[in-house]
């Protein structure tokens, strides 16, 4: 997926490296640690630079790509009362935090490890504003409203005002249309003042790849002096090849309450990332009846698609997908990888191992099926302890050899194996298997 | 445009992806193309300067370009590119091919994960000049019988068995590349084949979508019906139902989503491409095939039951007379074995009755009769060109003019010195003409490449002598023994007097001769020399034949003109070394009173 969400406080950093170069007649002053104990927090503290640490009220929450943080009570910024909050209860707060699991209003259960800890900024309502950006249909809409923080998202279509932003839309004309559009509701001294920043906030978005940033709120103090409270960013991370330089060592954490990806799942992604071909595993239900081995990102999922209309979802145990010319390497690794997964869960009714993919373009289909033979040597055994139905279909260079090769292999280890080539109906292999 | 490719579309081929260009030829080859569908391959950092491909069982080369404006000016009839660029370049170089204004139809471009800001931006610069782009993260498109882009369709005999090798009626568009080929197979059992398909790419940002294609399949007579396969994600589906109800496509489609499978998964299953991912309801698969069908358009309840309704659709549109019987055309089968071949000849060709130059039967070119000299047979085997009269017979005059000068200069004292040790002719010419480099013979090489380069950049003769004294070298082609103005070479003044009679013109010898009379306003012998004239006669021969500057340059480089030299020469040196046979000479030896011995005892370090 080319769109990946980043922490707040990597966020922040980005704004912190380049606003100089954006924005102009504004000041940031980028007061922020991203921390994951309390004691680290204590020992950053006692570092140069961040004195401000326990010189000032803080605020503390968990930065883990959720938002709501409010409403689910997980922001630190009162013991008794507003901006009371010091160093060493901020450390506390987090270390409570992090003792026990989380659930949030959402359903969204996991522990926390992550908080950014940040000043304590004073300001009134009127001072926070709204602004966000994103890319639309084939457009970028840049958001603004006078009202920030929670309220804007309760009457959105009164408080927002949208601005459409075609991708060849020239500097001037885009500020022309933002300038049309700031939002009735800001005070008319600070018009101007907000309409030069939201220029600047669009550029920023744009030039730094951004395919979702949104401040809310964001927070014009005195001399242009700006507080970015909250925030939530998601980058290209297409574009990382040409933004390294500028986004710094960012991280795209997995979202908080996604169960962090079994070994199985890491050791594919990680074997699809060294490689030139593509490897994709996510086990949906372990305990599934029905394994897929699938070549190729559309034919995936029209087998998946196939499999929830015959069996229904639950049956179904994993998505993936490799293509690309992987190596016999590679397709061994990765069929053992989904042989193992398979033979750990008994089910009664036996266990359905579809080998499915489209007619290839240029994969070499006798030199892949190699690898998924010589897995089938290491776990015919387990494969057959499991009642393992076995459907094959697939065509492209090379097939009849492919084909005749995994029929060999497999009446030769005892498997029940089924192979068809591509004058079978690419999905009509879930038919057989199932429809029994 | 109403179709995407003809049978004479060419192609230039952005990266030397040697399979899938062999893949292209192969299809050319079966489907029996009159040329080749790629007409260039640009490959900016190979110095080669073709690449040999199969065709059927013989070669052929293809030019190797070092840009695409390189290669457009050598391929102007060439208005597709196919871009293989990785997903680093590939926007740049879309970029610069939109810029070429007029000469490019369509863009296809394999690269997956462009970033989609420039994606954006390459996709709107291709709309604003009417550029259809294909892709970015697709196979390609394929017109069958006519045009097919590198993998798309796989093998040949999948090609075959899907009916990929002639015109069929469906216009056929997908997102995936990896289902087109199984929908083209699919619609070759169950109809009878496609008539132009094109997989629009999987990324978010593609050029052209489902309905910019579909509506030039609309008006494509050879496609009766379309077969659209969308996915889950985007909203680019509801334009074709649209489309449909305000009547701009009339021809019947059969459409099927695929991913009605991610309704079963709140999120974080990323279930195929990049574009697949549904932000709202309308965008998933299961709401699409609803208002599609309710649109009119032909859906079936599953993918699998996919094949049924083409047959469905198929069998009633050939009834209605709609769509007729195909004659299945003759293809042409590629040799299951082909060797490369080791060397290449462009020049002559002895496999015939009789051995041709460049095309011409020796008999043609060699009596007296066919009015044709050794100028002629050197414009045909070096050049494979048949220059007019003036030039051959200029060149013919440079080999007498270079023929010989005396015993005495260094290559042909060589010659002799080898001939009297007993060696025979060959070995004795050649160690003659091993002398022939930057100090002897060199001088025309040299004249004509630096008076080129002075003229080129528009250096006045001051600038000209300036130049050459900071690099250090003397100017080659000027300076005689004893020659002057005054007391000029008459073999100069032949040169001189034949080029103002004959040749159209000499912009090159008239630049020299306002350096040759800075030159001798210094010194008295510092005249254009016989070098020097025929080096700069020689570009002059070739501007006006009409030779680009860089073949010249290129002519220059490799040496051609002292080829020129070594010819004239190598019938002077015979001479001698006959000379020496004739008086039959003894072993020459070198007079040591002629030798200055200075020889000083090694010292040990």
């Amino acid at each position: 997926m080319a769109q990946k969400a980043i922490r707040e406080y990597d966020g922040k950093a980005i704004f912190a490296r380049h606003w100089n170069e954006y924005f102009d007649g504004f000041h940031y002053g980028f007061k922020s640690v991203l921390v994951t104990s309390g004691d680290e927090l204590r020992e950053k503290a006692k570092e140069h630079g961040f004195e401000w640490l326990t010189q000032e009220n803080l605020v503390a929450k968990p930065d883990m790509l959720f938002g709501k943080r409010g409403k689910n009570d997980l922001v630190l910024f009162k013991v008794n009362k507003p901006g009371d909050v010091k160093l060493e209860d901020a450390a506390k707060w987090i270390d409570e935090k992090q003792s026990h699991e989380v659930t949030l209003l959402s359903g969204q259960t996991g522990h926390l490890s992550h908080f950014i800890v940040e000043p304590f900024t004073p300001h009134t309502q009127e001072q926070e504003y709204y602004i966000s950006a994103t890319t639309v249909g084939e457009d970028d809409v840049l958001y603004m409203s006078a009202e920030g923080g929670m309220e804007v998202e309760e009457g959105w279509d009164e408080k927002v005002n949208e601005v459409h932003i075609p991708i060849n839309m020239v500097d001037a004309n885009i500020k022309k249309a933002i300038k049309a559009n700031i939002p009735q509701d800001i005070p008319a001294k600070n018009r101007n003042a907000f309409a030069s920043f939201a220029m600047q906030f669009f550029k920023f978005y744009r030039d730094m790849n951004f395919a979702y940033l949104e401040i809310n709120p964001i927070v014009m103090l005195n001399n242009g002096e700006m507080a970015i409270l909250d925030l939530v960013a998601r980058l290209d991370d297409t574009a990382g090849f040409m933004m390294r330089d500028a986004w710094g060592d960012i991280e795209f954490p997995t979202p908080f309450g996604m169960e962090d990806q079994s070994p199985a799942e890491k050791a594919i992604a990680e074997a699809d990332s060294k490689s030139g071909a593509s490897l994709k595993l996510t086990v949906l239900n372990p305990q599934g009846r029905i394994w897929t081995m699938v070549a190729g990102g559309g034919a995936s999922v029209v087998y998946a698609d196939t499999i929830a209309d015959y069996a229904g979802v639950k049956d179904l145990a994993n998505y993936g997908e490799y293509s690309g010319g992987p190596t016999t390497g590679e397709t061994k690794f990765y069929a053992e990888t989904i042989f193992d997964l398979m033979t750990r869960y008994k089910d009664p009714r036996g266990k359905v191992l579809i080998i499915g993919g489209a007619i290839a373009n240029f994969t070499d289909v006798a030199k892949t099926f190699t690898g998924i033979i010589q897995a089938f040597e290491n776990y015919a055994d387990k494969l057959k302890e499991h009642n393992t139905t076995i459907y094959v279909r697939r065509g492209g260079p090379n097939y009849e050899k492919g084909l005749r090769d995994i029929k060999e292999a497999g009446d030769r280890l005892g498997l029940d194996i089924h192979v068809y080539g591509p004058e079978t109906h690419v999905t009509d292999i879930v038919r057989m298997a199932l429809e029994k | 445009m109403s179709k995407l490719y003809t049978k004479d579309t060419q192609a230039i081929f952005w990266n030397n992806n040697k399979t899938a260009i062999q893949r292209m030829l192969d299809y050319d080859y079966t489907i029996g193309r009159e040329k080749p569908s790629v007409a260039g391959i640009v490959a900016p950092t190979s110095s080669n300067k073709f690449e040999k491909f199969f065709y059927g069982a013989d070669e052929i080369m293809i030019p190797l370009y070092k840009s695409t404006p390189e290669a457009v000016k050598e391929q102007p009839q060439a208005d597709v590119l196919l871009n293989f660029a990785s997903f680093r370049t590939a926007y740049d170089v879309v970029m610069e091919a939109i810029s070429i204004k007029g000469q490019f139809k369509s863009i296809m471009v394999t690269a997956e994960g462009i970033p989609e800001r420039l994606a954006r931006k390459m996709n709107q610069a291709a709309r604003d000049a009417g550029v259809t782009v294909i892709g970015p993260a697709t196979v390609g498109a394929i017109a069958p019988g006519a045009f097919k882009i590198a993998n798309i369709g796989g093998t040949i005999e999948n090609i075959i068995n899907s009916k990929l090798h002639r015109t069929g009626s469906c216009g056929l568009v997908t997102r995936s590349g990896g289902l087109f080929n199984e929908l083209s197979n699919i619609i070759a059992i169950n109809a009878d084949g496609i008539a132009e398909g094109v997989a629009i790419g999987g990324d978010r940002f593609v050029g052209s979508v489902f309905i910019d294609n579909m509506l030039r399949m609309e008006s494509n007579p050879d496609v009766k019906y379309m077969l659209l396969l969308g996915e889950v994600g985007g909203t680019e589906e509801y334009k074709v139902i649209d489309a449909i109800k305000s009547g701009k496509i009339k021809k019947p489609v059969i459409a099927w989503c695929i991913g009605t499978i991610a309704k079963h998964f709140s999120s974080g299953v990323q279930f195929g491409h990049a574009g697949a991912s549904a932000n709202a309801e309308r965008e998933t698969a299961e709401y699409k095939n609803r208002a599609m069908r309710e649109a009119g358009i032909y859906v079936p309840n599953s993918f699998n039951d996919l094949p049924a309704t083409i047959a469905e659709v198929y069998t009633k549109l050939k009834e209605e007379g709609v769509i007729g019987e195909i004659e299945e055309p003759q293809i042409n089968s590629i040799p299951k074995v082909r060797r490369p071949k080791q060397f290449i000849c462009t020049i002559s060709d002895d496999r015939g009755e009789e051995a041709t130059y460049a095309g011409f039967p020796i008999s043609s070119v060699a009596t007296p009769d066919t009015g044709k000299g050794i100028g002629d047979v050197i414009s045909l085997l070096w050049f494979k060109k048949q220059y007019p009269k003036w030039a051959t017979e200029f060149i013919e005059t440079v080999i007498k003019t270079v023929a010989d000068h005396g015993p005495a200069v260094s290559g042909a004292h060589n010659a002799k010195v080898t001939a009297r040790a007993g060696k025979s002719v060959v070995e004795a010419l050649v160690t003659g003409l091993l002398t022939i480099g930057p100090r002897f013979g060199g001088a025309i090489d040299g004249a004509a490449k630096y008076f080129k380069y002075a003229d080129d950049n528009g250096l006045t003769p001051a600038e000209f002598l300036a130049y050459m004294k900071k690099q250090g070298i003397p100017i080659p082609g000027i300076g005689h023994r004893i020659k002057s103005l005054k007391n000029p070479d008459l073999r100069v003044t032949g040169l001189m007097n034949f080029a103002k009679e004959y040749f159209p013109s000499t912009p090159l010898l008239d630049y020299a001769r306002t350096v040759e009379a800075l030159t001798t306003s210094k010194k008295e012998n510092l005249i254009l020399n016989v070098d020097g004239t025929i080096g700069i006669l020689m570009v002059d021969m070739w501007r006006a034949l009409g030779y680009a500057e860089s073949e010249i340059d290129e002519f220059i480089e490799s040496g051609t003109l002292n080829a020129f030299f070594i010819v004239g020469r190598s019938i002077g040196f015979i001479g001698h070394i006959l000379d020496e046979k004739r008086l039959a000479m003894p072993m020459y030896r070198h007079p040591m009173d002629d030798i200055l011995y200075d020889v000083q005892k090694a010292e040990e370090i």
